[in-house]
């Protein structure tokens, strides 16, 4: 059993929640709930309504997204990132799969939390807009050079 | 079957009437019995006097020797002396005439216990009686009236209006009789001694009794507006009551206690207007009584000293007066009572008189089977039109076999619901007639309708009872098997005299305890196979699931479920094996006597066990003597209070900030966001004192804190390996130690036994499930599931959750549930007749259509006998299946036929297809 320190130390080296002081820290650690997924368990499924964000503390997953009868992994996640984000930020079903490969450990923080935590920490809301750029970013980049492509292959 | 005793259509308007119809031979008895025990009461008062004057004043014993005769009797009339009596001393006669005071004195007590008693029992037989009555008509009344009536002011009329009637009955009579007689002595004896004075004290009495029940009158309509506006109050409470969810949603909380303010000013002004004129009127009548004596005191002594009558006769008046006025104003009082009850009972009564009664012999009590209905059923020129004489249904004619298959479309107010519930007997038909089997519908005895005809409508009413009982209700119409004889004379003695009074009341006798259900009409032979049956219907309305899980989450009873205990125990191992062959064990941590747990709370920990009793529940466990006795005997409670002072520091400097709403303080359910005031002061008072030296108060605040900590959910990582090993230290003594006056207060945890207190499912896993792990619990409960299948105890399980408590109104299941009870409870009965009447509207649309196609398997014959059914669908494409269709628009039956043909046909119901 971890207690209420360890996490906070545990929390302070991700680098989304370093800036924020060991009260505050300690305060998140109670809200949020510590989970482990065995592999392959999901974390959350494409099109459920989401209710809470999770951080990866160990270990790795993947995100895939589902057409049809077609699924693809469009990206792996690990340690320190943030994922499911996206649906309590817009209040849109989820997005994407994420499965656990090996064993997975999260903190998972309810929606509430999360939006109370953004707007409390300048610097939170800041490194998961960052986080939210740099994805938007490289799905640009892809849907750029797949545009190129189809007009390649349609030329 | 024994006579049912029926209830008069007419209320008796006035209460003097009823009372002496039912009590006429119990008023005279007791009138005698006052009667008789006049004799004695007047030697009791005369004898002190006796005693003062002779041998304690010593009148006729002058000397020490003298004796005087006692007790000599003779023959009355006549001077002939029976016994001479005996001769006594001064002592002696007052030691005789001591003991003859104490020998009245028992007599009279005797006496007046017998007649207290007696009254009191012919009130209360009365009360019984009437109470018995106004239920017996509210059974009985057209189904209109329930409109206009509250629920909570009907009640409150047969519980409390008739309430000061019973105190009243014994006294009806027997007072005005003896008061009166009384008084007519005293004036008597007035008028002998001197006329004029005794018509003047006549002529004030006759003032009294002629001015006073006029004043009165004004008393009579307040009393009656009391009445009324008390009433109305209830009505309205039971309004909020069943109305509280559009008082929350609204935000009209203000304006209902504002309306009850009003109401409660109502009531206190009509009943401080009430105090002022009644108090007045007590004035006026003791004024009145106390001319009569100024009449005497004047006039008589002016009369005395004209020398016109005589001083002796004068003092003689005023004497006799001195006993007048007790009488009168009793009798006045009793008066005042009278006109009480009266009123109340008339306002009752009032209520209660209402035309168009259920004749008394249509339900008439009927232990014989009734046979199976078969016919037509005709409807010709049926018209219904509601309360405000708006036309519901207009010339509707309609022919039918029992036994056929119809589906009623029409929207709302199209007079298809209407036409169901005519049917059904629930509106009254204004014109028309229908006739069933050849008989007028409404003349037919509920016997036939209640058990061959089966209704089914959206708003599913059930009992505050378990669901088994809420769904057999249809199957109990009369006693049919006595209960078993009494098992000794106590027991039988009881039974008797239940029953002589019963029937003293007028009440019904038929017994409540014996075995009312009709297994016969259900198919089955005793009450294991109606459960069964019970089981198959609520599974074919999709309530298996339910009860499945009512039975998961039950603790079962032991006595009811003998061999569950021991099935769900092997649950329990095979659970076990389960959990490690699938890798799983780490999802539970399991109750082991010899180790702490640490998903469970500190106070689970040491109690081992789970409170059935307030003893031991929740954080208030800490303050029972038993728990301080152990945690002082091992030392623990100064451990404790240190965990209890670092989780008071620790939320104070985690929460210090923490606004009192936010929903972390959830999880804290020992520390409420009021209490850091409370612990921020207790910890400045502590200081660095330690447990010893703490007061007691601060010692209580800090001990109370860790009972609910539990490391996993609350993680101040406050407990180390030697604490746990003190609290199972702790749990050993606190079980070796357990006094046995305690015995219900914790069901304790032991692997080889079932916990009492502790559902099936929680019984099977018997331990707490791991936290941190994802899908933890889902996973947990589905192999929960998978064992008792595999063990075959599903229908067990089922069974013992047929015992859930629906309750108040059902209210603890959905409506939906409640619809598909409602459903299984018109099946059971085995109906010749099923009327459906939007039953099944608070499903979705596919179970609607499941159902309903079972339901009209069923009926078809497929698993039973076949039955009719008249269904009102909510979709009109759910008519296609139907043999006919009647459908209703505006009042009016304007298509009738075959559904497929009337598609062809292209009317209306083909265009409510489209």
């Amino acid at each position: 059993m971890s207690s209420i320190m360890d996490e906070v130390e545990l929390l302070r080296r991700i680098p989304l929640f370093s800036q924020i002081d060991t009260n505050k820290l300690k305060l998140l650690v109670l809200a949020s709930e510590r989970l482990r997924y065995a592999s392959d368990q999901v974390v959350m499924r494409q099109g459920d309504t989401g209710d809470a964000a999770y951080v990866i503390i160990n270990g790795k997953a993947d995100v895939v997204v589902r057409s049809d009868d077609d699924e693809q992994v469009v990206a792996t996640l690990g340690r320190n990132d943030i994922i499911g984000e996206i649906a309590i930020l817009c209040d849109v079903p989820r997005t994407a799969t994420v499965r656990a490969t090996g064993d997975l450990d999260v903190l998972k923080i309810t929606k509430e939390r999360f939006i109370r935590l953004l707007s409390d920490f300048p610097a939170v809301s800041i490194g998961v807009m960052r986080v939210l750029a740099d994805r938007l970013a490289r799905t640009t980049h892809e849907l750029y050079s797949a545009q190129a492509e189809l007009a390649a292959r349609g030329s | 079957m024994q006579d049912h005793p029926s209830v008069p259509d007419e209320m008796e308007p006035s209460l003097a009437r009823y009372i002496w119809r039912h009590t006429r031979a119990q008023q005279v008895w007791i009138l005698f019995i006052v009667l008789a025990s006049m004799p004695t009461y007047f030697l009791a008062l005369d004898l002190p006097k006796q005693i003062v004057n002779g041998p304690i004043q010593g009148r006729g014993f002058e000397t020490a020797e003298t004796t005087q005769t006692y007790l000599t009797i003779t023959a009355p009339f006549t001077d002939i002396v029976l016994y001479d009596g005996v001769q006594l001393t001064r002592t002696g006669a007052l030691a005789l005439l001591s003991a003859g005071f104490l020998l009245l004195v028992c007599i009279n007590g005797l006496f007046k216990f017998y007649i207290n008693t007696y009254k009191g029992r012919l009130g209360e037989r009365m009360l019984r009686r009437m109470r018995y009555e106004l239920v017996d008509r509210v059974l009985r009344f057209p189904i209109p009236q329930f409109r206009k009536m509250k629920a909570a002011e009907v009640s409150t009329m047969i519980k409390d209006e008739v309430e000061p009637l019973g105190g009243f009955i014994g006294d009806a009579f027997v007072l005005p009789v003896f008061l009166g007689g009384q008084a007519l002595t005293a004036l008597g004896f007035i008028l002998f001694q001197d006329l004029w004075l005794g018509m003047v004290a006549a002529g004030i009495v006759i003032v009294q009794t002629l001015f006073i029940p006029r004043l009165r009158r004004i008393l009579i309509k307040l009393a009656k507006q009391r009445q009324l506006s008390a009433r109305q109050l209830s009505g309205r409470v039971g309004e909020i009551v069943d109305g509280v969810a559009a008082v929350r949603t609204n935000d009209t909380s203000n304006w209902e206690r504002s309306e009850i303010t009003g109401r409660l000013g109502k009531i206190f002004l009509i009943r401080y207007e009430y105090y002022q004129k009644k108090f007045f009127i007590k004035f006026i009548n003791n004024f009145l009584a106390q001319v009569t004596p100024f009449l005497f005191y004047s006039i008589g002594g002016y009369l005395a000293i004209r020398g016109e009558i005589n001083i002796g006769q004068l003092v003689a008046v005023i004497a006799a007066y001195k006993d007048l006025p007790s009488p009168v104003k009793e009798l006045i009082d009793w008066d005042q009572q009278r006109v009480d009850v009266q009123v109340k009972y008339a306002q009752v009564a009032e209520q209660f008189s209402v035309d168009a009664m259920v004749d008394s012999s249509l339900q008439a009590p009927q232990s014989e089977p009734v046979p199976p209905l078969t016919g037509r059923i005709e409807v010709a020129n049926l018209a219904v039109t509601d309360d405000s004489g708006a036309k519901l249904i207009e010339r509707a004619a309609f022919s039918a076999d029992v036994g056929e298959h119809i589906g009623v479309i029409g929207g709302v107010n199209s007079g298809a619901e209407t036409f169901v519930e005519a049917l059904a007997r629930l509106v009254p038909i204004t014109s028309g007639s229908v006739q069933v089997a050849g008989r007028q519908l409404n003349n037919l005895p509920e016997a036939i309708t209640g058990r061959r005809i089966a209704y089914v409508g959206s708003d599913g009413f059930l009992a505050h009872t378990s669901l088994l009982d809420n769904i057999i209700y249809t199957l109990r119409h009369a006693p049919l098997r006595p209960r078993p004889a009494a098992e000794d004379d106590d027991a039988s003695q009881a039974r008797l005299l239940a029953q002589t009074e019963t029937l003293l009341s007028g009440n019904t006798p038929l017994d409540i305890d014996d075995d009312w259900i009709d297994y016969e009409s259900a198919g089955v032979s005793d009450m294991d196979d109606l459960i069964e049956r019970v089981l198959d219907l609520l599974a074919l309305v999709e309530m298996d699931g339910d009860i499945h899980d009512f039975g998961l989450l039950s603790s079962v009873d032991t006595e009811r479920f003998p061999e569950l205990a021991d099935s769900i125990l092997v649950a329990r191992a095979r659970m076990r094996e389960k959990l490690s062959d699938s890798g799983l064990s780490a999802h539970v941590e399991p109750f082991d006597p010899d180790r702490y747990n640490s998903e469970a709370t500190i106070a689970e920990n040491l109690f081992f066990g789970r409170a059935t009793g307030k003893e031991f529940l929740d954080a208030g466990a800490y303050a029972h003597p038993y728990a301080r006795k152990i945690l002082a005997d091992t030392g623990l409670d100064e451990k404790l209070f240190a965990i209890g002072v670092q989780i008071a520091r620790t939320m104070h400097e985690l929460f210090a900030d923490v606004s009192a709403d936010d929903p972390l303080f959830d999880q804290f359910d020992f520390f409420r966001p009021e209490d850091m005031g409370l612990y921020q002061a207790a910890l400045t008072r502590l200081g660095e004192a330690s447990f010893a030296g703490a007061p007691a108060d601060l010692r209580d605040m800090f001990l109370k804190l860790p009972f609910l900590y539990a490391e996993p959910r609350h993680r101040f990582g406050l407990l180390d390996d030697d604490l746990r090993a003190d609290i199972v230290a702790a749990r050993k003594a606190f079980r070796d130690n357990y006094p046995e006056d305690l015995a219900g207060a914790i069901a304790f945890y032991d692997p080889a036994a079932y916990n009492t207190a502790a559902s099936i499912e929680d019984n099977v896993i018997f331990g707490r499930i791991a936290s941190g792990i994802a899908e933890a619990p889902e996973r947990i409960r589905a192999l929960v599931l998978e064992i008792l299948a595999d063990l075959g105890l599903d229908r067990t399980i089922r069974r013992a959750g047929l015992y859930f408590d629906v309750g108040t109104a059902g209210k603890r299941l959905s409506q939906a549930q409640r619809q598909k009870v409602n459903v299984a409870r018109a099946l059971i009965k085995k109906p010749d007749l099923l009327l459906f009447n939007r039953g099944l509207a608070g499903l979705d649309p596919r179970t609607q259509a499941t159902l309903q196609k079972r339901i009209m398997d069923l009926a078809a014959g497929k698993q039973d006998k076949p039955f009719g059914l008249i269904w009102v669908v909510s979709q009109p494409r759910m008519a296609e299946d139907f043999g006919r269709v009647l459908v209703f628009k505006d009042g009016i039956l304007i298509e009738d036929g075959n559904p497929q043909e009337l598609k062809k046909n292209g009317g209306y119901f083909a265009r409510l297809l489209h």
